[in-house]
């Protein structure tokens, strides 16, 4: 469990992150989504107790963020990915996990079993003696995973851990954190990526320094009005134009015999329209729910705030 | 502090500095130069027009002062380690991950610091021990009896030498802060040697006498002293938040 409570960040005179509130349930996928300069990796890092909170409240698991005596027991608890893979080169892959393991204090015979689990799970067992240096972005990125959860904690912090991967390594990622989630990790994703987001998060939190919105995905787009409904018709006739406009319709653009329609539900008011429509004498071709995506509430949320 | 987490991050140090040539060449080839290269010097210097040797008056002069040598060494080549060690962290963006496990900063600095102090320590020990095995040999006949192993040596290596590499160490700690190139770390960190230099020279020109248990002990107090001082803005300059926020 993640929870934070008006949990503030303040760097000089710049507020990085400003009252974050929220709740990550245990085995939840989280996806934080937000502009760069956002405050996404100074959250991270304020939660995997890298760097001090300037107020506020924040608790992992058993654990209070900015104790001192718990600080060594979250970053126990924990696994951390950050946004620069940060391996070294001249150790091998398994040399690179083996060291952070022993600093997990995994045993021996954990570290052994850990580093091939992951490594055979990721694809890269057959690499394990190769230096990571010569690692393709896609490969670092992996053991980077791999060296974030090898003590299998019980939470793990991603950040932007599809950046600039090519999409059949990123879909390598993406199947692993599903691969978590069936696991019941709880998976707090730092991302620009909203179709990521989209597909493999239980909730998804919009920030923008302080939280925009948060919710499921499907929340997320319902909160955005500016879903369209788009009709095709057989004949787009005066009878049926005359008919609609006295429907208290938003926004109807009428394009040869294609109608577009602003609405809010378009559950319900799809039926009222079709309805009227049909009763004006018209034939419906088809009827399709268009806009309101993920990506129109984030842009919308962002744009808010500038 | 658990020193079990330091030596892990220590022995992960060593086993990238095996794979690096160029710290291997720096902690070996240097100590291993001055150890042959002084006593050839005494040996041929001496013996030049046809002179008989070296005097044994000149000679207590300068063993000494070459002796303080292993001093300047013990100034620089764990700059080339700390360097590597600290900033090449810094390239690799490796600091991050290994500042979120649970290590404390003091563990980590002072991995670094083993890191850095006893790969030079082990080396100047090595190559002090071949000099004054060789010098011991060229300058028997003159002085009549072996000058090394004795006291100052012991002072100069066993104390000197170690509180100078720890200063090296801790003043790359500070420099690492504030660059992001190793080689920008090095050409700062060598500057160290400087009043290491100075006081060599004085030596050698007889104005502080080397051979002086004294002074050498004098030397050794000042070292110490700034050893603390330096260690307390260290341990301030390495402090997780500041890494991850201030270090350029």
């Amino acid at each position: 469990m993640i929870e934070t409570e008006n949990l503030t960040k303040k760097l000089g005179d710049l507020t990085a992150v400003d009252n974050l509130t929220l709740h990550v349930n245990d085995g939840e996928v989280f996806g934080f989504l937000g502009p760069n300069g956002a405050g996404k990796t100074t959250t991270v890092r304020m939660l995997c107790c890298l760097i001090s909170k300037t107020s506020g409240k924040a608790r992992i698991g058993d654990y209070d963020v900015g104790i001192e005596a718990d600080s060594l027991k979250i970053r126990k608890f924990i696994g951390l990915v950050p946004d620069n893979v940060g391996l070294y080169d001249d150790l091998s892959a398994y040399d690179n996990l083996d060291f952070y393991g022993k600093l997990y204090d995994c045993t021996e015979a954990q570290r052994k079993e850990n580093i091939a689990r992951f490594l055979k799970m990721l694809g890269l067992w057959e690499k394990k003696d190769v230096a990571a240096g010569a690692f393709s972005k896609g490969m670092k990125q992996k053991l980077a995973i791999a060296r974030a959860i090898i003590h299998e904690p019980q939470i793990l912090f991603m950040d932007e851990p599809t950046a600039n991967l090519d999409p059949e390594s990123s879909k390598t990622v993406r199947d692993f954190i599903l691969e978590l989630k069936k696991e019941k990790k709880t998976i707090f994703l730092n991302t620009h990526n909203l179709d990521e987001a989209q597909r493999i998060c239980d909730r998804i939190g919009i920030l923008n320094t302080r939280l925009m919105a948060i919710g499921t995905p499907e929340e997320l787009e319902k909160s955005v009005q500016g879903r369209k409904t788009v009709i095709q018709l057989e004949q787009a006739g005066d009878a049926i134009i005359a008919a609609l406009r006295k429907l208290p319709l938003r926004n109807l653009v009428i394009d040869g015999n294609k109608l577009t329609i602003d609405v809010t539900d378009p559950e319900k008011e799809n039926v009222a329209i079709v309805d009227t429509i049909v009763g004006a004498g018209g034939h419906v071709q088809s009827v399709a729910v268009v806009g309101s995506t993920l990506e129109d509430a984030y842009l919308k949320l962002v744009r808010q705030t500038k | 502090m658990r020193l079990s987490k330091s030596w892990i991050i220590a022995s992960k140090d060593f086993k990238i500095f095996s794979k690096k040539n160029y710290v291997i060449y720096s902690l070996v080839v240097v100590p291993l130069i001055v150890s042959f290269l002084l006593p050839i010097v005494i040996e041929f210097a001496g013996h030049r027009n046809g002179a008989s040797g070296i005097p044994a008056s000149e000679l207590t002069i300068l063993l000494p002062a070459f002796t303080f040598f292993y001093l300047i060494i013990a100034g620089f080549i764990p700059t080339t380690i700390a360097s590597y060690s600290l900033v090449g962290e810094k390239v690799e963006k490796s600091l991050e991950p290994l500042l979120a496990t649970p290590t404390t900063d003091s563990e980590i600095l002072l991995g670094k610091g083993i890191a850095a102090f006893l790969p030079p320590i082990g080396a100047i020990l090595g190559g002090a021990t071949i000099f004054m095995v060789l010098m011991d040999l060229v300058t028997y006949g003159t002085l009549g009896y072996y000058y090394f192993p004795n006291w100052n040596a012991a002072i100069v290596l066993f104390l000197m030498v170690p509180l100078a590499a720890i200063l090296s160490v801790e003043w790359n700690v500070i420099i690492s802060a504030r660059v992001s190139d190793v080689r920008v770390a090095q050409q700062i960190g060598i500057l160290l040697v400087l009043p290491f230099g100075v006081i060599y020279v004085a030596g050698e020109l007889d104005l502080i006498p080397l051979g002086s248990t004294s002074n050498l002990l004098i030397i050794a107090g000042i070292l110490l002293v700034v050893d603390l001082l330096l260690l307390y803005v260290a341990k301030a300059t390495f402090r997780r938040e500041e890494i991850l926020t201030k270090w350029k």
